[in-house]
């Protein structure tokens, strides 16, 4: 049983559909990519598949054994993060909140699921630094060894290299891919559609026509032809 | 000058006034630094107007004790405004100022029409301003206000990671399943809570002063949540006693006083900030 099947799902908010028609699944060890143009409801589809906004048809039916709060997630940056003041063990310790309950503090095994998760994104020497006087490289991996305290087995992440330079930018794809060879299943909204079939295993296109299936099939896809063939003429 | 303190001292109000006080300011600039930080720094003056307007109601309902109808227009008008901050039509800043000058408007309309009080200006100045109504509680206020002030500080301590983690990123706490919308909700109440407690001590108009300068004079000295929220805590108890001392040796407004003392504590971190800043870079 694949990890998370979506059968025709519509998605939007207020009642107003702003993309239809989801059929895919995501089997354990997949690494999705989720692309289309602005405002084609690939954020909403994110939060759909988390849980923070209702489906408005459809269904998404979650196997494997996941449980709903074993999801970690790397939202888009808010304006409110930018001037917040928490230091970076702060934040990242934030991300053992759903394993908390009730419990109003942390236990010795959350801060060491923590320390351990911020050794893994390179940032343990950061620990105590300011997070809004990080670069946003060293931002996203916080981001990142957050999600990974929340989660064993799956990651969303909406637009992880937005605002990223050149450099910083493939060193997170690297990063990414990295946590995918672990066996983490990545599901990544990607605005970058070269790079997106550079390393995903499976691509959902949604806009105008709607494609889903391997890497290998979207390339050969008339959606993924025309998309890539106009990603090249305009540079 | 200390033989006139032990003067004052000997009067219980004064007593009364100064641990109030110092609870009062304890408990708004912990809630300050999250109010700031989810840019709802107005928040605290658009409720203590709606406080204004249901103790100008209470007032002309003759009630014993204003309270009763104060605490629960207050919070039910702070949980639609943090709920409207998120999705509305209406932006979190224009139904702030909606309510609290339509508030404010309708309490002195009705204050006016139905006072039966011969020194109106004077009540409305003393309301706005809570230019002596610290120092006139009676025991029963003192020990509903000390009650109050613990039960805030009790659920903030009880709260604290899960309150963090809500300020910082909202959609990453409900993805990870933590009921953010309760949290929101609670946070309204206990504001509420503290907006009515401390109109007694610096009046309706002050109030947004006290909750916003101590979060943002800490926020200028430390980087994380815990430093800022501790910082904070004690500027806002070191300037809430220090005005109240002031204000009774120079007899002057205790209220405003107090928020002289939290302007003045600002511009101090604020310059060392820069100065420590310089030496970082």
């Amino acid at each position: 049983m694949a990890l998370l099947t979506v059968r025709d799902l519509a998605v939007g908010y207020e009642g107003r559909a702003v993309a239809e028609g989801l059929h895919f699944s995501v089997k354990s060890g997949d690494y999705l990519c989720i692309v289309g143009e602005n405002g084609s409801g690939k954020s909403t589809l994110m939060k759909t598949l988390l849980g923070i906004s209702q489906p408005i048809r459809g269904q998404i039916l979650i196997g494997d054994g996941l449980k709903k709060n074993e999801i970690g997630y790397l939202p888009q940056q808010t304006q409110v993060q930018r001037d917040f003041p928490a230091s970076v063990r702060e934040i990242v310790l934030s991300g053992c909140q759903s394993r908390c309950g009730l419990r109003p503090f942390y236990n010795k095994e959350e801060k060491r699921l923590a320390e351990e998760n911020m050794a893994r994104m390179g940032v343990a020497n950061l620990a105590d630094r300011c997070y809004r006087e990080l670069s946003g490289g060293q931002q996203q991996r916080v981001l990142l060894a957050r999600a990974l305290c929340a989660t064993r087995k799956v990651l969303l992440l909406d637009e992880p290299v937005s605002g990223l330079d050149p450099k910083v930018t493939l060193e997170m794809y690297k990063l990414i891919s990295s946590l995918n060879r672990e066996g983490i299943t990545i599901i990544m909204i990607s605005h970058d559609i070269p790079s997106a079939v550079r390393y995903a295993s499976h691509i959902l296109h949604i806009g105008d026509s709607i494609f889903f299936g391997s890497k290998d099939k979207y390339l050969e896809s008339e959606t993924g032809r025309f998309f890539l063939r106009e990603h090249e003429g305009g540079e | 000058m200390l033989e006139k303190l032990f003067f004052y001292f000997q009067y219980p109000f004064v007593r009364y006034a100064l641990i109030v006080g110092v609870l009062i300011a304890l408990c708004s600039s912990l809630f300050g630094v999250t109010l700031v930080l989810k840019r709802f720094s107005f928040i605290g003056d658009g409720l203590s107007h709606v406080a204004f307007g249901a103790m100008s109601i209470a007032a002309v309902l003759n009630l014993s004790n204003e309270m009763l109808l104060v605490l629960p227009v207050t919070t039910l008008s702070a949980v639609l405004l943090l709920r409207s901050g998120q999705n509305t039509r209406i932006k979190g800043d224009a139904a702030i100022a909606m309510i609290s000058v339509g508030a404010l408007a309708f309490g002195y309309l009705i204050m006016n029409i139905f006072s039966t009080s011969s020194n109106l200006t004077g009540d409305v100045c003393s309301t706005l301003f809570g230019s002596t109504s610290i120092l006139t509680l009676t025991f029963r206020e003192v020990i509903l206000s000390t009650v109050l002030s613990i039960a805030v500080l009790i659920l903030f301590v009880c709260f604290y990671n899960k309150i963090f983690a809500v300020t910082f990123d909202e959609s990453f706490s409900q993805a990870i399943g933590v009921r953010a919308d309760r949290y929101n909700l609670l946070i309204a109440i206990v504001i509420a809570i503290i907006i009515v407690l401390a109109m007694n001590l610096v009046g309706s108009l002050l109030i947004s002063a006290l909750v916003i300068f101590p979060a943002l004079s800490a926020m200028r000295l430390f980087g994380s949540f815990k430093a800022v929220t501790i910082c904070s805590a004690l500027l806002s108890v070191v300037c809430a006693f220090s005005g109240i001392i002031i204000s009774i040796l120079a007899g002057t407004p205790v209220g405003s006083t107090i928020v002289a003392a939290d302007v003045f504590a600002f511009f101090i971190c604020y310059l060392i900030g820069i100065f420590m800043g310089g030496f970082k870079k």
